[in-house]
């Protein structure tokens, strides 16, 4: 581990060194310094909440260490070479006792009163299911039957410091969640592997994504905007590179976009039909791969040793088609390899074809080809 | 208030074997409390080599040092070995130093089973940083090892991970038993329970703690093993088990285990302001009740860990009420030593300013404490780095500044020579400016929105990681001349007195500097 950290460093270090030396931090920020105030009534009344404990626990400070500093000046051996004899006092120790259980039942009673707020869980005018995976967020219209990927849009070149930073660098994706503005919106807040955490500091929203649970929460947002969170809940290796975009719009813009996503659906469906070449599945199933599969398996096939195995070479991927097929519908039990039967059969007979066509694998295995009939034949109940 | 029983005939028969051996097969609990110590440092010393890596890495926003695959095994070793390898042997030596000493015991009422529990702690660690070689890369999962991501998904080092845990499990465990059974059952004829020092106190509820609690984090690996390699389902949804299962049995130990790195501090502090301002403690007796109360409120505050996890309404609401309830034991302690302080006759010894930092950034860790209880609020800071500076302040400035404390204000007892009080000094306000410039900014950054076991972040964080990682680095560089001025000390020095410190009272003073090898082979008496 040492000498890859090593390795790693020799490589990079003439860049790093460059950016270092070279790079304004464009948007950094030396007064990003507090919570900022919500857009919601919520997070307004949490950032209420939050500045109002704030203030309390500065005043309970300042009045502590203003006495300890008072002793520390005036109470010196010099000042005072005779200490007192006092070491007990029950009126006193009574009083800071009681006044701060009195303090704390103020801060905590506002805090209860909103946390029933936003304990509210009726159904909403509109219902989101939000499921967690490594490393992506997947957004179900319950509705509308729209459903589609997020993943961080970021280059890699900017993350190793190749190219300069872009204003959204980490926060931003390659398809937003679409809500419309003064509605309703509920999320149902769940994962596929292992535990996330759905963060949405706008909306004083932050709810674990748990597998095999159903968390939810609910916001109104009025405000149209790009509003931005994160992953909070440690996930494994891309943790950092998983953000939240969410758009607010106008009811019109919104009901545009459903449209537009159902017409997409339609689309991809006709594409299942098509005769398909290796050619056409390789350069659509590339493009894919580097979504789903890179983080694991890298972009040379190789995987990293001991945790991702290596398609590169693998016996199933350039030999056995039908187990290759069962993999990614299935997953691999007790293992990291997760079931991928969520993308479509156009996307998975080109990633499987991908796999299938690179590094070799053709060359070396018996090179056939994975159509989206496969898939659909794969799923047909079996008799 | 107490005589001594001159013992050097005793010690022509009983002193120290010569060579490594004195070292293996010792059963003296003043070796062993040596023996502790270093342990401890050295983990200190890796530990903080790991978060240098960490500070290294998000000095600036991009990946530049490390890939976020060892990243995220530097966090997690990095609070492993802080936890269970700094803090908690560290104050196991001291206990062993001093616990004999300060109830005019011989010796621990176990001692064999001492000398176990010290030498089994090298193998777990050296079985945890091993993990760093294998295939696939040490464990991963930050130290809470939350299932499924440390189950099905870890890496095959987990097996190790979980197999150190019990290793340290049992050294805890043991160590445990033997403080309780020395305070019950060695103390000196009148030294009643109420008059025992306060260190004395807290670490006989802190061995308390450990023994309710260091089965439980036994149970949840267990059960890790378990699902890992014999098939079974405690953690996995797929198979019927549970992932908030783990979390609930991990804080149920995790949350008292935060008062076990922090009730001997109370403890050392107590002494240490006590001494430097030679005016008796005030309310001792509220400490020791406020000790206790901290010790049981402990048990029903873990869900406060998990506010996001989806609890029903009813049990926020309880945890919430019931973790602000903490601050009210925790506020007398403030008082109290304040109080101590107020009129005394105040001098600013090294140990005495460690001990004044404690009191001020312990005290601004536990009121953001208070702000993380409030669960609305808690929605918007839970694991940001506002949570990272909160608990970084009572555990850096709070436990780790109490060791260090304690070691300079005990060192003249233990090596027979002064320290160098002008490089204590020095140490102090490194350590002081560096610990604030480190932690203070990662409340803004918390606020701002930066979340934790981050290895790249967005570019409004970028001006306050950069002060933190500059901190760090001075802290860190700062505990280098820590190790100088502690192997000077025991090298050599201006020789210290018996009484050591003017103010200073307890059984341990009236001992000869540095303390024979056997001290009370014939209790003390105490009025």
């Amino acid at each position: 581990m040492f000498f890859r950290l090593f390795s790693i460093l020799q490589k990079k270090a003439f860049f790093a060194l460059l950016f270092i030396l070279n790079t304004p931090l464009l948007n950094a920020d030396w007064f990003a310094l507090n919570m900022t105030r919500g857009i919601t009534d919520i997070s307004n009344e949490v950032f209420e909440l939050h500045m109002l404990i704030f203030w309390i626990c500065v005043a309970i400070g300042v009045l502590v260490f203003s006495v300890m500093f008072y002793s520390m000046w005036a109470h010196t051996k010099k000042k005072n070479p005779v200490p007192a004899k006092f070491h007990e006092n029950h009126k006193l120790e009574i009083a800071w006792t009681i006044i701060p259980f009195l303090i704390l039942i103020a801060m905590a009673v506002p805090a209860s009163k909103t946390l029933v707020k936003i304990y509210d869980d009726e159904a909403g005018d509109i219902n989101i299911q939000v499921t967690g995976y490594q490393w992506k967020w997947q957004y179900r219209y319950l509705e509308d039957d729209v459903s589609f990927f997020s993943n961080l849009s970021t280059d890699l070149d900017e993350i190793y410091n190749l190219v300069p930073k872009g204003e959204n660098y980490l926060q931003e994706v390659d398809e937003m969640v679409v809500i419309p503005a003064g509605k309703k919106v509920r999320f149902l807040i769940t994962a596929n592997d292992v535990i996330h955490s759905w963060w949405m500091p706008a909306f004083a929203i932050k709810q674990d994504a748990i597998p095999g649970f159903v968390n939810t929460a609910w916001t109104i947002v009025d405000e149209p905007g790009i509003y931005r969170g994160k992953c909070t809940e440690l996930c494994g290796k891309n943790h950092g590179f998983m953000p939240i975009v969410v758009k607010v719009v106008e009811q019109d813009e919104y009901d545009e976009w459903v449209y537009g996503k159902k017409q997409e659906a339609i689309k991809l469906a006709e594409l299942t039909t098509k005769e398909w070449t290796a050619e056409e599945l390789v350069t659509r199933g590339e493009s894919i791969y580097e979504v789903n599969c890179v983080a694991c398996h890298q972009t040379s096939g190789e995987g990293i040793t001991g945790i991702f195995p290596a398609l590169a070479g693998s016996d199933i991927v350039m030999n056995n088609k039908d187990r290759n097929i069962e993999i990614l519908m299935e997953g691999v039990q007790g293992a990291a390899m997760n079931s991928f039967s969520y993308l479509s059969e156009v996307e998975l007979a080109a990633v499987i074809t991908y796999t299938r066509q690179s590094w070799g694998n053709a060359e070396k295995g018996d090179g056939e080809i994975v159509v989206p009939k496969d898939i659909v034949d794969y799923k047909e109940p079996k008799i | 208030m107490s005589a001594v029983i001159e013992n050097h005939h005793d010690d022509h028969h009983h002193g120290p074997a010569k060579g490594i051996t004195r070292w293996l097969y010792t059963t003296n609990h003043k070796d062993i409390g040596t023996l502790y110590l270093w342990f401890s440092f050295a983990m200190f010393l890796i530990g903080g080599a790991m978060a240098m890596v960490i500070r290294a890495e998000l000095f600036q926003p991009g990946m530049q040092i490390v890939e976020p695959e060892f990243y995220n095994q530097m966090i997690t070793l990095h609070g492993l070995i802080m936890i269970f390898g700094g803090v908690m042997p560290a104050f196991v030596g001291l206990a062993n130093w001093l616990v004999p000493m300060m109830i005019g015991a011989p010796d621990m009422a176990l001692p064999r089973m001492n000398n176990l529990s010290f030498w089994i702690l090298p193998f777990a660690f050296f079985i945890l940083l091993s993990s760093l070689f294998m295939e696939g890369g040490a464990p991963n999962f930050g130290w809470t090892f939350y299932a499924p991501l440390s189950t099905t998904y870890a890496p095959p080092s987990v097996t190790f991970f979980i197999f150190s845990v019990h290793i340290m499990g049992a050294s805890s465990i043991m160590g445990a038993i033997n403080v309780v059974v020395t305070i019950m059952n060695m103390r000196a004829p009148g030294v009643s329970l109420m008059k025992m020092p306060l260190f004395v106190w807290s670490w006989l509820i802190t061995a308390y703690l450990l023994i309710a609690v260091m089965p439980v984090l036994a149970g949840a690996v267990t059960m890790m093993l378990m699902d890992i390699h014999f098939g079974t389902s405690f953690f996995n949804a797929a198979g019927g088990g549970d992932p908030v299962l783990f979390q609930h049995i991990f804080w149920f130990f995790g949350h008292p285990e935060v008062y076990i790195m922090i009730l001997p501090a109370f403890g050392i502090v107590s002494h240490i302001i006590e001494t430097f301002s030679r005016k008796q403690l005030f309310g001792y007796s509220s400490m020791v009740w406020a000790m206790l109360s901290i010790a049981i409120l402990s048990f029903v505050v873990w869900a406060h860990h998990m506010f996001t996890v989806g609890l029903p309404l009813a049990a926020e609401i309880f945890f919430m009420w019931a973790t602000m309830l903490i601050a009210v034991p925790t506020g007398v302690k403030v008082f109290n030593w304040v109080a101590t302080m107020f009129r005394g006759s105040l001098t600013f010894e090294t140990p005495m300013l460690f001990a004044i930092a404690f009191v001020v950034l312990f005290t601004i860790g536990g009121l953001s404490g208070l702000m993380l209880a409030i669960v609305p609020a808690d929605f918007q800071y839970h694991d940001t780095y506002f949570v990272v500076a909160h608990f970084h302040y009572v555990l850096v400035p709070g436990a780790i500044f109490s060791i260090m404390a304690a070691v300079y204000y005990w060192i003249p007892k233990w090596s027979g020579n002064m320290y160098d009080e002008r490089l204590g000094k020095l140490h102090f306000w490194l350590s002081f400016i560096g610990v604030n410039v480190t932690f203070f900014p990662q409340h803004f950054i918390g606020l701002a929105g930066m979340p934790r076991r981050y290895p790249d972040y967005a570019l409004v964080f970028a001006d306050w990681n950069m002060v933190s990682s500059v901190g760090a680095f001075l802290f860190g560089f700062s505990q280098l001349l820590f190790l100088f001025i502690v192997i000077k000390t025991v090298m050599g020095g201006k020789k210290a007195t018996d009484q050591v410190w003017d103010g200073a009272k307890g059984l341990e003073w009236t001992v000869a500097s540095p303390a024979p090898y056997h001290t009370f082979s014939t209790p003390p008496k105490v009025d």
